[in-house]
Order: structure tokens, then sequence, then C-alpha cells
């Protein structure tokens, strides 16, 4: 898996979402993100045609990938692997030169109005003090789960060993860490 | 327009955003001119560090012995584009406070600061002595012992000087296609052949704009033969790019359309391969065997032909992403 002693990982299940949204508004009134920007976003995925329709809804995030394109394309080192995995920004070192932007496969970073680069922390600030992620604490229907990969005992080791998932593009070979059960 | 409230919130919630999508923005055209001139640059240091090479002359034109401060300037001048695109523009210093090995932007931070050296014992060494006198009646006192040094330097060890011109010119025209080239995220990008192609084309543009000064016929001769080559090279590197593409499962399916009937076809089509790539080719191709005098349509073919390819690859890229694909 990894040599972090900590995974941190999501877990988000598609039959349980019925994209209210709340993670995203969630998101931004705990880490401020300014108007106009998200760090997290609803994709409600259509299939077929009328009346026959499936429909997927996933709330997305940062992957905070295993082997990050964007921490390697970093050429300030601003981008950075912090506890557990977790993909941070350093946003004194940030020069704003948006390679990472470029090479998220995700496009899950932004620039922030202030100058640097910006995206989901996976709430790292909470998640130290023994909370959850912002989003994982709205969720109305237990869709987000979040927790350490590497604990075998933790709820989102469970879902992955029992539940069927899949991640978003595999095949870009950055190894994220959010899982979609479906 | 200004979103109304409801409309914001529909953006930020799901995508479609411009804020957020990097398919709809990241780079503009301060990189576009940035790296155009980064490949013309390297191919100005290549090109006038290989006809002396070839040579082993000084540059016969005066013009010409003066090209690599010229080439200074313009790198500056495209520098200065990038520091306008950065959003963070007062921490630029930060590409100075570390190396990071995996990031090809990191390795450009670099080789840009070793090039402004390299190009300057070149171009000290490369001036007559006209040229010379006239550098250092213009020098303030207190640095006229350092340019004598640096010249002397240049001159004593000339052959390394060149050398080193001739690497430097190959690292900066190739960091500025595998910069792109190594943003697996952009589909239209995703290929390593992207670095020799901005390379041929940097070398390509480099020799137009040697074309456009008044050179001595033998100059100018070994410029044309080696810019025929370019261009050949850059063709079958095209070839290659959209051959890799095209055998490359979706992703690389999704990168071919933009060239071979998507968004990009016509611009691609006409303004590189046609009037930027096999007009001048021709036109090269036959004033050389027919001993013609050279028009400056050709090099200004060739340049706007090397702009539009940056200008294209660099919206191509941008314009493809995972996220697009089925």
């Amino acid at each position: 898996m990894s040599g972090l002693r900590k995974r941190y990982a999501m877990t988000v299940d598609t039959r349980l979402c019925v994209g209210c949204k709340a993670c995203v508004l969630a998101c931004k009134a705990e880490n401020d993100v300014p108007d106009g920007f998200c760090r997290d976003w609803v994709v409600e995925d259509v299939r077929g045609e009328f009346p026959q329709l499936s429909a997927e809804i996933r709330s997305e995030r940062c992957n905070h990938c295993t082997d990050a394109p964007c921490v390697k394309s970093c050429p300030t080192g601003a981008s950075h692997v912090n506890e557990g995995g977790v993909v941070l920004v350093t946003h004194g070192k940030c020069s704003g030169c948006k390679a990472c932007i470029a090479a998220c496969p995700y496009d899950a970073r932004f620039v922030h109005p202030k100058g640097y680069v910006d995206k989901c922390t996976f709430c790292l600030h909470r998640v130290k003090n023994g909370l959850a992620p912002a989003c994982v604490d709205v969720c109305p229907t237990g869709t987000l789960v979040f927790g350490d990969r590497n604990d075998l005992e933790s709820d989102v080791s469970k879902n992955l060993r029992t539940r069927r998932w899949k991640v978003n593009h595999l095949e870009s070979g950055a190894g994220p860490n959010v899982f979609f059960l479906t | 327009m200004t979103p109304t409230t409801s409309q914001l919130l529909e953006t930020v919630t799901t995508r479609g955003n411009p804020q957020i999508d990097p398919s709809l923005h990241v780079w503009g055209w301060q990189i576009v001119l940035y790296l155009f001139l980064g490949g013309l640059v390297a191919g100005i240091f290549i090109l006038t560090a290989a006809l002396e090479l070839s040579s082993g002359e000084r540059a016969r034109t005066r013009a010409l012995g003066a090209m690599p401060f010229v080439a200074l300037l313009l790198l500056s001048f495209g520098m200065s584009f990038l520091w306008l695109d950065l959003a963070h523009r007062f921490w630029a210093w930060r590409f100075y406070a570390t190396f990071r090995p995996t990031s090809p932007m990191s390795w450009g931070a670099w080789i840009l600061v070793l090039v402004y050296p390299a190009g300057l014992l070149l171009g000290l060494g490369s001036l007559d002595e006209a040229q010379r006198a006239w550098l250092r009646a213009r020098t303030p006192g207190f640095l006229r012992g350092l340019l004598a040094r640096l010249t002397d330097a240049s001159d004593a060890h000339r052959r390394a000087v060149l050398l080193t011109s001739v690497l430097m010119g190959v690292g900066l025209g190739l960091y500025t296609g595998l910069l792109l080239g190594t943003m697996p995220a952009r589909l239209a990008w995703n290929s390593a052949v992207l670095g020799p192609l901005f390379l041929a084309s940097g070398i390509s543009t480099g020799a137009a704009t040697l074309l456009l000064l008044k050179l001595d016929e033998n100059e100018r001769r070994a410029l044309v033969r080696w810019d025929l080559v370019a261009i050949g090279v850059e063709l079958v590197l095209l070839t290659l790019l959209l051959v890799g593409f095209g055998t490359s499962g979706e992703a690389g399916r999704y990168a071919a359309h933009g060239f071979l009937g998507g968004p990009y076809t016509a611009v691609f089509w006409s303004l590189v391969v046609i009037m930027g790539l096999l007009v001048p080719l021709a036109m090269e191709a036959i004033e050389a065997r027919r001993h013609l005098p050279s028009v400056a349509l050709v090099p200004v073919l060739i340049l706007a032909g090397g702009l539009a390819l940056r200008w294209i690859v660099l919206a191509a890229g941008q314009a493809s992403a995972f996220r697009l694909l089925p």
C-alpha cells in the first residue's frame, strides 16, 4: 500500500448519495473558500436515453494520490505530502506557476484569489484534533466515510474489504485515495 | 456578465466553472510567448556556436557576433512574461530556494540561470575588435577589469564555451517541450516527443531569426542547410506525435482527435504544417538548389509557424482532461 504509518482515504457510497451538495457548502464554510470557488463538487453522471436512464451521483474532491503528479511537478516544494499521505500546499512557498493544476488528473486545484494554489486538505486541521473532515461530518446520508486505510479496523478499510468499489481514472497512474462504492 | 447567486451556487457545487476548471484555462498568451522565445533563443545559441565550431573561425558578420547578446535580451523579455503569468508573483524567488528533480519547471528555472553566464561568455568571444573596443569604452571603469578577464577567458577556452552553449541551448529547447510533455493529466501534451519537437522548432525559428540578418554567404548556406534538416525533423516528430496518440488507447485518441477532425484541425494543418513547415521547406530547398536570392518571407513564415505551433499545442493540451473522457 504505502510506507506511511497512516494512509488517510475516503469512501463515497454512490448508492447512498442523493446529491444534496451539503458537503460542498460545509467545505466552503469550514475552509473559508472564496465565492465562486470550491474544493469539492458533486457530479451527477447520467447515462442512457430517456426513459431508459441510469444515474450515479458522486461527491468528488482531491484524491490525495499516493504518487501525486502535482507534488512531482511542483518546482518550489510548496505542494507536498503531509501526515497520513494528505497532499497540501504551503501558501508561502507557492509562486502560483500553475504546474500542479496542469498536472492534476482530477482537476482538483485552483488559484485562490490571494495568488496561491488551493485545494481540498482532507480537513487535516480537524483530523489532527480527532474530528472528521467537514464534508463527512455534515453528510446527512452517511455517504462519505473517512479514515486510515492502513488501520484494518477503520470503517474505510472495512468498506474497501466488503464492498465493490472503483476509483476515478485509474489510468492516470496517480494512485487515487478516494474510492467510490458501487 | 456577472452570475446571479443561484448560478454561482450551481457552478460551485457541480463543475463547468471557469474559476476552477483547467480545461477552461491554466496558461495563456504569456506562456505561449515565453515558450516561443525560449525555443528561439535556444536555437540562436546552438546555431551561433555550431557555426563557429564548424568553420573554426569567429562570425564574419558583425550582426551575427552580437546575436548572443540579442538572444539574452529576448530571453529576458520572454522571462518577464513568465513572471507576469505567476499568480503569486512576489514568491517567484521560491524557485531558487530549492531544486526539485521531478519537476521540469524546476529544471527550467535553473537552466535559465545557467544560460545567462554561458550566453555572456559566448557573446564576448564572438565580438570583433571594433565591437570589443566599443563595449570597453561604454563599460564603467570598475567593471573593465572583469570584462577583460571574461573576454580573455572566452577566447582562451573557446571550444569549451561553444560546446557549453550548444548544451545549454539543447537543455533550454528540450525543457520547454518536456514541461508540457510530462503533464500526464493533459492528454494532448502527454508525449515525450514534445521535448525534441520544441527543440527542433526552436532551432528552426532561431535559424529564421539569423536568416533575417545580413549574413556572409557561407554562413547563410550553412544556416539554410541546418534549417532544412530541422524542418524535416519537425515533420517526422509531428508525425510520430500523432502516431503515438493514435496508438495509445482512449486518452490518446481523444488527444489525436484535436488535430485530426477536432477543433484544432484547421489551424494546425494550415498555420503549422503547411505555412510554417512545408512551404518554407520547399522555398528554402528551391532557393538552395537554384542559387536564387533569398527572400525574407521564408524566415517570417517559419517564425509565424513556430509561434502557432506553441499556441495550438498549449491550447489543445488544456482543453483535454481525463474528466472529459467517457
